[in-house]
């Protein structure tokens, strides 16, 4: 694999019960890059983010860099709140030590909640334990899912500002996977537009034109942009 | 050696573990699984009953057919777990009544832990400390998979391995229960300490010492007002655990 690269993916195909989820999709992504899979809903995102975890099968190629640890945040975990347990004890799940879970509390503004359980904390402080919970045991990538469903406008700007920061001291890789595109312009080195199959991919600036992104959205983006016009 | 002594030894064994490994059954929703898995043992206890072996002995491989059947209800199908518990349940019942003396059928149904012998015991007893060990050691992994078995996925854990595990202890556990309160109640021995010390914990460490307490602590005084009451021992050591759970309604955290 070529220098500084983290990941090479090489006509991804995902068939999933009978049905073609994704088709033919290649791309490459960088060290210390933040890369963004916008899409739809059931455009094959998630999809695409649990291939690339090794939990579908596929055919084509996945290589990853050597070595290389990822870690996964995903976009809700539903049974979570039937079982009495505290952030510190989801911590120990992966055998994260005591301390390595406080540094990262600290480090994610959550350090009060070391003994609150689980089940009771709200929604953005939930999503920063996942992040947090990713982080744990020193990943070089991470695969976030939704990073924002859930969250409101506050909670939104903590988290990108977060991601941000630790993308800096860490210099890590992420992939993001989203249909907000507010994330795109904030955040986000490269694009890849996906509807099953890939309908473009480039830099933001590049690819988020009207004409891009009518071809991605179709009918929903044209109606916007009438009633826009009439106004 | 005193026969009340073998009887509590047996049911703060099979007590105890049955309620640390429902509070893990509790957390993926399978709670129920233990009560087909009961019934369908019924023909194996009849079969104990009459030629007049270990009931564990003869529950056991049925219970593992009932695992294989679940395995492949949940590969096959998208059929929801209650179905498998419907056509199980009855199949396992209808089965054993074919050919399983009448006399006999209160012992199947409800258990009778009171005339264990000591090398029953001790082998009951082993075999839950063996079990207990195992739980203990895949806890945090299958902890871990029932809330999410993609995020288990992406941690590199080896979910059939461990599903595996879990389900041979589930075997082991059901053979041993039906001895103690028969193929009717296995389930009420995994669902209901584990649901009391659901209702009473704040976070795992209680959740479990709550579960294995409140399993053992029902079979110590089902067995012993059985003792005072002369009413079968399984169904009081159901009811007492039930009475718990009643009183942790009230202490709901």
């Amino acid at each position: 694999m070529k220098e500084g690269l983290i990941l090479k993916v090489k006509n991804l195909n995902v068939q999933l019960g009978g049905e073609k989820i994704l088709e033919n999709l290649s791309f490459e992504v960088r060290e210390g890059e933040v890369l963004t899979i916008l899409g739809p809903n059931g455009a094959g995102k998630t999809v695409l983010l649990k291939t690339l975890l090794g939990i579908f099968p596929y055919k084509g190629e996945i290589i990853w860099k050597k070595g290389i640890k990822i870690g996964y945040v995903p976009q809700r975990l539903a049974f979570i709140k039937d079982i009495p347990m505290t952030v510190e004890e989801f911590f120990r799940l992966k055998d994260v030590s005591k301390k390595e879970t406080e540094n990262i509390l600290k480090k994610i503004g959550l350090i009060e909640v070391l003994r609150k359980e689980v089940g009771k904390l709200s929604s953005g402080q939930f999503q920063r334990i996942l992040i947090g919970w990713a982080l744990s045991k020193n990943p070089q990538v991470l695969l976030f899912d939704e990073p924002m469903t859930g969250i409101d406008i506050k909670g939104e700007e903590t988290i990108y500002s977060l991601l941000d920061k630790l993308k800096k001291e860490r210099n890590l890789t992420l992939l993001l996977v989203t249909h907000d595109l507010s994330v795109i312009y904030k955040f986000s080195d490269y694009v890849i537009c996906l509807n099953r199959y890939p309908i473009c991919q480039g830099k933001p600036r590049e690819i988020l034109t009207p004409e891009g992104l009518e071809k991605l959205y179709g009918q929903e983006v044209k109606f916007y942009q009438h009633t826009h016009q009439e106004l | 050696m005193n026969q009340l002594i073998l009887s509590l030894i047996c049911g703060i064994f099979i007590g105890g573990t049955c309620g640390y490994l429902g509070n893990l059954m509790l957390s993926k929703r399978m709670a129920l699984v233990a009560g087909p898995l009961g019934h369908l043992a019924l023909p194996g206890i009849a079969l104990a009953l009459i030629y007049g072996f270990d009931v564990s002995l003869g529950a056991f491989p049925f219970v593992i057919l009932g695992i294989i059947l679940i395995w492949l209800f949940e590969m096959r199908t998208r059929l929801p777990m209650e179905a498998l518990v419907a056509i199980v349940f009855a199949s396992g019942v209808a089965i054993s009544f074919l050919f399983l003396p009448i006399e006999k059928a209160e012992t199947a149904l409800i258990g009778d832990i009171t005339k264990v012998s000591l090398k029953e015991t001790l082998i009951t007893a082993a075999l839950c400390i063996l079990i207990f060990i195992l739980i203990k050691k895949i806890y945090s992994k299958m902890l871990l998979i029932n809330v999410s078995e993609d995020l288990a996925k992406a941690e590199k854990i080896n979910v059939k391995k461990y599903n595996l595990l879990y389900l041979f202890s589930i075997a082991i556990l059901v053979a041993l229960g039906v001895k103690m309160v028969g193929g009717l109640l296995t389930a009420a021995l995994v669902a209901i300490p584990a649901s009391t010390s659901r209702n009473l914990s704040r976070n795992l460490f209680q959740y479990n010492f709550l579960s294995i307490f409140f399993g053992a602590l029902s079979a110590i005084l089902g067995i012993s007002l059985f003792k005072l009451t002369s009413f079968p021992p399984g169904p009081l050591i159901i009811l007492v655990s039930t009475v718990f759970f009643l009183i942790s309604l009230i202490f709901k955290k």
